[in-house]
């Protein structure tokens, strides 16, 4: 399905696959009464943050993402990623990593699971870091 | 218990098979959801609003329940307050987030698909996370 006016997305494609990260979160909360917040689940795997959540608990979760998605690549004809150059990911990478620590969340804890709850911290945080992610594309693009 | 186990392992994959089938795998369409005043890619919103929208009605079955399915009880966030942490953790957060496209989640997902990229963007990740813990140790 195309989007009038927008000849590259991915509607259809998006909103099936935003609905198995829904089933993924749902599958956490009522599952283990925990929040599917993928960069708090990264520092419990790595002991970078203490949680109660089990460290094999984790790591199980970690392991499947990456499985998760090669299966979907493997089954379907999955576009080819664009990436960044090198100092980008690594700087990207530090500061998303330090961010998600002080700001309790990323897309998943924040966006997926804290805007579904219209949790006040969530939403603030969601709004916070798209304008700047917004800024900075619209920044990166002006420079280049 | 198995179930800690199996609920996160079931739950990873799920969460990694959506990014991939939503394309949030690939950079190019993340910066491109926050290319809002250039080519604006709205895919990411349809990502994000149908994974809300099965999470508004998961959500609304934890009042009827005494403990998780699987375990004895909720380990859920409960904070309301708004702090000058959020707010500054959040923007650096976006700006890491558009500089390459790529957020923890994707991070670890392509793994399997761009594992150089997925390696060095993860360890940065975790450096930027052993950072904070040593500036903020709490």
């Amino acid at each position: 399905m195309m989007l009038p006016g927008f000849p590259d997305a991915a509607p259809l494609e998006g909103f099936a696959g935003g609905l198995l990260i829904g089933l993924a979160a749902a599958l956490m909360l009522l599952g283990l009464g925990r929040i599917a917040g993928v960069s708090g689940i990264a520092g419990r795997a790595f002991a970078i943050n203490s949680s109660s959540l089990p460290k094999s608990s984790a790591w199980a979760f970690l392991v499947g993402l990456p499985v998760g998605a090669i299966l979907i690549v493997l089954a379907t004809s999955a576009e080819r990623p664009e990436f960044a150059g090198w100092p980008i990911i690594l700087t990207a990478g530090l500061i998303v990593g330090f961010g998600t620590r002080m700001g309790s969340g990323c897309t998943s804890g924040h966006g997926v699971c804290g805007l579904s709850r219209f949790s006040q911290r969530s939403i603030v945080a969601t709004l916070t870091f798209i304008a700047t992610g917004v800024a900075t594309v619209f920044i990166m693009g002006a420079l280049s | 218990m198995i179930a800690r186990i199996l609920v996160p392992a079931a739950s990873g994959t799920l969460f990694g098979a959506g990014l991939a089938l939503g394309g949030m795998t690939n950079p190019a369409r993340v910066r491109g959801f926050l290319d809002l005043f250039g080519d604006w890619d709205p895919t990411l919103a349809f990502v994000m609003g149908g994974a809300v929208l099965v999470m508004i009605i998961a959500w609304r079955f934890i009042p009827k329940m005494a403990h998780p399915l699987f375990a004895s009880g909720f380990s859920l966030p409960d904070r309301s307050d708004l702090t000058p942490q959020l707010l500054i953790g959040a923007s650096l957060f976006g700006i890491g987030w558009g500089l390459a496209g790529l957020c923890p989640g994707p991070g670890f997902a392509i793994l399997f698909v761009a594992p150089a990229q997925a390696l060095v963007f993860i360890a940065a990740l975790l450096a930027g996370m052993v950072v904070h813990r040593l500036l903020f140790d709490k």
